[in-house]
This record gives structure tokens, C-alpha cells and sequence, in this order.
């Protein structure tokens, strides 16, 4: 929990990893390049103080990481997603069983969602229900960009993943986390195309279709995206750090999220170990729209709280003490939100 | 390159900063940087020079007969830059530089990135996208440029009516649908906006409408505050995504922040201070 200014933040980190980027553990160039693209992003948009050296960023543990969160960084509960990324690394990026095991052993603190690839055919979906019969997870994360054999990514709309999704629903895996942000494949069309999560969110209504990075940078479609489907959420995975690199940018992608889905569709992460949470918990709590920025409402502390942990914590029906709850915003089901106040006109 | 003085009018004159025009027939550094300067990051609607995206421009004259040898190096902010995006910039790189008279030989050569043994290959073959990439490249280059000459339209439209509002408190937002371009104030802003129109065959007299969509159509009044929406959100992914792609080449290599011209759209107040050495001016002051 983090507190300031007597107000109480109930923190949910919805977005982490546990990796293992060691030179022994890549496979090829791609492995390298791969995580010195992380760490480019690590040293462009964190402040000089939280800035790691190569080494640490390549690999943290699971010691390490409880300490980030829990200890030092006000997290209250935090859930993997992991990218496999087996062309990348031998044993994978994200390390399932140190994380599973992990939160195995801090199932108040962790919450362990598993990852599949539908292009892994008849032999994936017993994997997948073998996989949740040890593990029992309620959500997976989908890298739609990774590579795989002679292929370069897919997507949600493909007839196999389409199979896939009919087994989460039958095996209660009810919240999808999908990859859509910087990027790298598939080729043969815009490869930050959001699209596919709208035909998904359509044809699978009961599923919740987390679209993390917010569709960066393709924030339009995903909004226009989100407006019209109930069940498509945003997740802040790698918009937050903008908040000190870019204030005046941060402010107006949450301007236009609160604007286009809402209150109670946007989920905090830190992305951990691209960034921890501790000094994002506290500039969000900070944090305010520019005064100048008239086409957007102030931010309010309700929206904050439902931000920082209580939409993932309703998702994930992760318990939180009475006195932190907050009702949901009487916003409609779809269409944008508030256009009367974060407007123009309102300004005027 | 380096980064353009803001004296001169912002995008008047695109080409005002590099070098004086040399005699006809001779290839130069500047000669090809000038051919550059035409070459766009589809996504970030700018050109690759401003963005600090050449690398290096090698110039060796040959033979009279034969033509100059230029070898030109392209870089990106990140080894994971959609290939097709790479492709697209380093061939178009390659056109640019070839339709330059007394060029022989062009080397067009994207380092540092996943597929660079794949690009510089289809490249030194003139094996075209499909050639290149195979299997995994179904479709043409031509849907992917006409998605991202839309946005920058949409941007572009966005930027100049949001201006009229911040400028006049009274004007309803319903009332911009019929605003026409003549209602436009003069300025970068405006020129902009008919130069992305004109890459799609919209209209650019004064009484043509400013808001309508990529095929020139309006909007009823009561679409007319989202669509100004809809087009807001498209702006603020152009100018942030920009703005990342800037920061993370110059993380990824140290100086490569000379080679970018100030981009105004979307830049914050700190940019300003990373550039000491410009005076940003207003608009034609």
C-alpha cells in the first residue's frame, strides 16, 4: 500500500516478468539484441537515479524482485506475464517455473499467469491444459510478435487461436493479455495493427481482452477499439515511465484513455525489470494534467486508486480491505466517457 | 548532417541548411543528403535526415562514363524496428539516391538491425519487398504507405483546428466543420496540412473544407466534435511516438542527437533545453 497526503493506494502491478537475458542464456544475436532494446528503453525513460548497470538489468531473481516490489516499491500484489521467446533464449525469456514457484510460495503477493502459442497446433492445447491442471492460472499472455519457426508472429483473429481461446473459456482462463506496443513482426501488415483484438473481443465476449502498452503507438485504434467493445481494457505497461521522460505526452494519453474507455479500463504496471514501481507509484500519485492542457479534466484521486490496483484487483479477484474499495464510474458500456468534461468546451 | 538553424522558417524551406547548390552533374555529400531529405519515416512523417536516421554518406567519383560510387549507412533506434518500416526507408533510400544524375552505383545499407543481412541483400539485388522477405511478405508496401499518409493528414488537420480553438475561446467545436482552408491562419501549421493533402489528391483552394476524411468527405455538425477526437488521438501517437523514436536513437548511439532537427510538434519544454544552441521563433517571424 502506499499512502500520501491521507489518502490510502491500494497498488497492483499487472504487468511483470522474471527473465533471464545472461549471455548462456541467449541463443543467438537476437537474444542480445533483444534485451539491449530493453535496456534502451530502461535508460532513455528512467531518471538518472534509477538507473540500472547492464549486468543487474540482464537477470534479477526472484530475491531481487521481491524486494523491488514488495519491499521498497508499495506493491501490494503483482502477476506475471511472461514472453517465452524460445527462438530468442534456450530456457526462454521469462522463466516459468522460478515464477511460477515464486508465486506458488507468496500467493498473497503473486499472482502467476501462464503464456501459449496457438501455432504450437493439437500438441499446445494439451500443453496448455496440462499447464493450467499443475498451475491453475486465470490469465496468459500472448506475444503475438514472436517468432516461430519460418513464422514471425500471428494473430488473435487466426481460426487456430480461435481454438485456443475456446479452451481458456472452457478451462476458466478468462483474462488475455495481448503484446501490443513497440514491436517487431508479423511483416506483411502494419505490425502494431490492433484490429485482430476487435474481432477477438467481438466473437469471445466473456473473455477480457487486456491490451497492454495501450496499443503504443497506435493509441487511436485501440481507443476506438475499446470504446466499442466492453471487455477490451488498457494496460500501462511502458506509457508510465513517459511520466518523467515526457510529462506532457503521459498527460495526454491518460487524458484520451480516461476520455475513451474510462476509469475502470486502465490497469497500472511497471513492466518490472524495464522499470520498478516504486518511483512510478509515486509520480502517478503526483501526477497531474498540465493546467494549459484544457481539453482534458484534471485527473481525481478516485481515478488514480482505481488505476494504481483496484481495476486488476477486481479482475483478478484479488481481495482488498474494505475501506479501499471505490464503486465503478456510472459510465456507459461503450462510446466515450465524460464528454462533457474532458472537452474543449469545457474549458471555456 | 547537422541540425537545422531555426532562423530560417521552419519546413519553408526544407533544404535552406545544407549546402549551396554545386555545378549540374556533380554528385556530392550534400547532393545526396539533398535526395535524402525526400525520404520519409512513413510512421513519424518525417524525413530520415531530421530524424538523425543516416548513418554516414560516402562518395567516391568513378570513371566520367561510369558514375559516382555512393555508399550510404542507415541506422535505427532499435534493433526491432518493423522490418517492413526499415525496408521501406532503406529502398526508398535507394531511388532517391539513383535518380540523382552522374550516380553510377548506389550501396544502400541499413546496419545494426535484425534483418540487416536480409535487407542489404534484397537491397544489393534490387530483389524488391516481396523479393526480400518471401514468404512472410504477402501483400505490397502500397496499403501500409497509404495507411500512414492518411494519419499524417489526420495529424496534420488536427494540429490546425485545435489551433483555431485555442485561438478563439467562443468557437464551438461544431462549428469546425466549416472551417475552410482559406479560414486558415498562414504558417507551418497550414503548410503542412496542404502538403499531406496533396499527397492524397485533396483539393487545396481556400474554399475547400479542412475536415474530412482521407477520401475528401465532411462530417455531419453532430460527428463533427469526435471526429476532431478521433483525429486528436491519431496526433498525440504521431508526435509521442516520434518524440520516443528520437530519444531512444540517441541512447542507443551517443551523439546521434546532432544529426536531428528540433521537431516542434509534440516536444516538451525540457527538448528545449537539450538544444541550447537554437532560437526557437515562432512561425515566419
Amino acid at each position: 500500500m502506499y499512502s500520501k497526503d491521507g489518502e490510502n493506494y491500494f497498488i497492483v502491478d499487472a504487468h511483470i516478468a522474471l527473465w533471464d537475458a545472461r549471455p548462456e542464456n541467449q541463443r543467438n544475436i537476437h537474444g542480445k539484441q533483444f534485451i539491449d532494446c530493453f535496456y534502451d528503453y530502461h535508460r532513455n525513460l528512467s531518471p538518472e537515479s534509477e538507473q540500472w548497470t547492464y549486468d543487474e538489468y540482464l537477470y534479477q531473481g526472484g530475491e531481487r524482485l521481491m524486494k523491488d516490489l514488495f519491499t521498497d516499491g508499495y506493491v501490494d500484489h503483482a502477476i506475471f506475464q511472461p514472453a517465452y521467446l524460445g527462438e530468442f533464449y534456450h530456457r526462454g525469456f521469462g522463466q516459468t517455473e522460478e515464477a511460477y514457484g515464486l508465486a506458488a510460495a507468496n500467493p498473497d503477493r503473486l499472482t502467476y499467469n501462464h503464456c501459449f502459442d496457438p501455432r504450437q497446433g493439437e500438441a499446445g492445447l494439451d500443453q496448455l491444459r496440462a499447464d493450467h491442471e499443475r498451475m491453475g492460472f486465470q490469465g496468459v499472455k500472448l506475444y503475438t510478435a514472436e517468432w516461430h519457426g519460418e513464422s514471425r508472429g500471428y494473430k488473435l483473429s487466426d481460426p487456430w487461436t480461435y481454438r485456443y481461446f475456446e479452451e481458456c473459456r472452457k478451462l476458466g482462463i478468462r483474462n488475455i493479455h495481448v503484446h501490443k506496443g513497440p514491436t517487431i513482426r508479423p511483416l506483411d501488415r502494419d505490425a502494431f495493427d490492433v484490429s485482430d483484438v476487435d474481432h477477438a473481443a467481438s466473437d469471445f465476449t466473456d473473455l477480457n481482452f487486456i491490451v497492454e502498452h495501450v496499443g503504443l503507438p497506435r493509441l487511436e485504434d485501440f481507443c476506438w477499439i475499446a470504446t466499442q467493445e466492453p471487455n477490451v481494457h488498457g494496460g500501462l505497461a511502458v506509457a508510465m515511465p513517459f511520466m518523467h521522460s515526457r510529462p506532457r505526452y503521459f498527460a495526454q494519453i491518460i487524458g484520451e484513455l480516461i476520455y475513451w474507455i474510462g476509469e475502470d479500463r486502465i490497469q497500472f504496471s511497471s513492466d518490472y525489470a524495464l522499470w520498478t514501481p516504486r518511483w512510478l507509484v509515486e509520480r502517478f500519485v503526483d501526477f497531474q494534467i498540465p493546467e494549459d492542457m484544457t481539453e482534458y479534466a484534471q485527473l481525481t484521486t478516485a481515478q488514480k486508486k482505481k488505476i494504481l490496483g483496484l481495476n486488476a484487483a477486481k479482475m483478478y479477484g484479488i481481495p482488498v480491505p474494505a475501506e479501499l474499495q471505490i464503486p465503478d464510474a456510472a459510465e456507459t458500456a461503450t462510446g466515450p466517457r465524460q464528454p462533457e468534461r474532458a472537452d474543449l468546451a469545457s474549458a471555456r | 548532417m547537422t541540425t537545422a538553424p531555426l532562423e530560417a522558417p521552419l519546413d519553408a524551406h526544407p533544404d535552406a541548411h545544407l549546402g549551396a547548390e554545386p555545378p549540374a552533374g556533380v554528385v556530392t555529400d550534400d547532393v545526396v543528403r539533398r535526395s535524402l531529405h525526400t525520404v520519409l519515416d512513413p510512421e513519424l512523417d518525417e524525413p530520415i535526415t531530421e530524424l538523425g536516421f543516416v548513418r554516414s554518406v560516402r562518395v567516391a567519383r568513378g570513371a566520367v562514363d561510369a558514375g559516382a560510387t555512393v555508399e550510404v549507412h542507415l541506422r535505427l533506434p532499435t534493433s526491432f524496428c518493423s522490418p517492413n518500416f526499415a525496408y521501406l526507408m532503406a529502398s526508398d533510400s535507394k531511388d532517391a539516391i539513383s535518380a540523382i544524375p552522374g550516380v553510377g552505383t548506389v550501396i544502400v545499407e541499413l546496419d545494426d538491425h535484425h534483418d540487416s543481412g536480409l535487407i542489404n541483400a534484397g537491397l544489393a539485388a534490387d530483389a524488391g519487398y516481396r523479393g526480400t522477405f518471401r514468404h512472410e511478405a504477402e501483400d505490397s508496401l502500397d496499403e501500409l504507405r497509404g495507411t500512414f499518409r492518411r494519419k499524417a493528414h489526420t495529424a496534420a488537420m488536427e494540429r490546425c483546428l485545435t489551433g483555431l480553438l485555442r485561438a478563439d475561446r467562443d468557437l464551438p467545436e461544431e462549428e469546425l466543420g466549416r472551417v475552410r482552408l482559406g479560414d486558415l491562419p498562414a504558417g507551418r501549421e497550414k503548410d503542412a496540412l496542404l502538403r499531406r493533402r496533396s499527397a492524397l489528391g485533396l483539393p487545396g483552394d481556400d474554399g475547400a473544407p479542412v475536415l474530412v476524411d482521407a477520401e475528401g468527405r465532411t462530417y455531419p455538425e453532430e460527428a463533427v466534435p469526435l471526429a476532431l477526437r478521433r483525429a486528436r488521438s491519431t496526433r498525440i501517437s504521431i508526435d509521442g511516438n516520434a518524440h520516443f523514436c528520437r530519444g531512444l536513437l540517441r541512447t542507443r548511439y551517443e551523439g546521434s542527437g546532432t544529426d536531428q532537427a528540433f521537431r516542434p510538434e509534440g516536444s516538451e519544454p525540457a527538448d528545449q533545453h537539450g538544444l541550447l544552441n537554437l532560437t526557437v521563433k515562432g512561425p515566419h517571424s
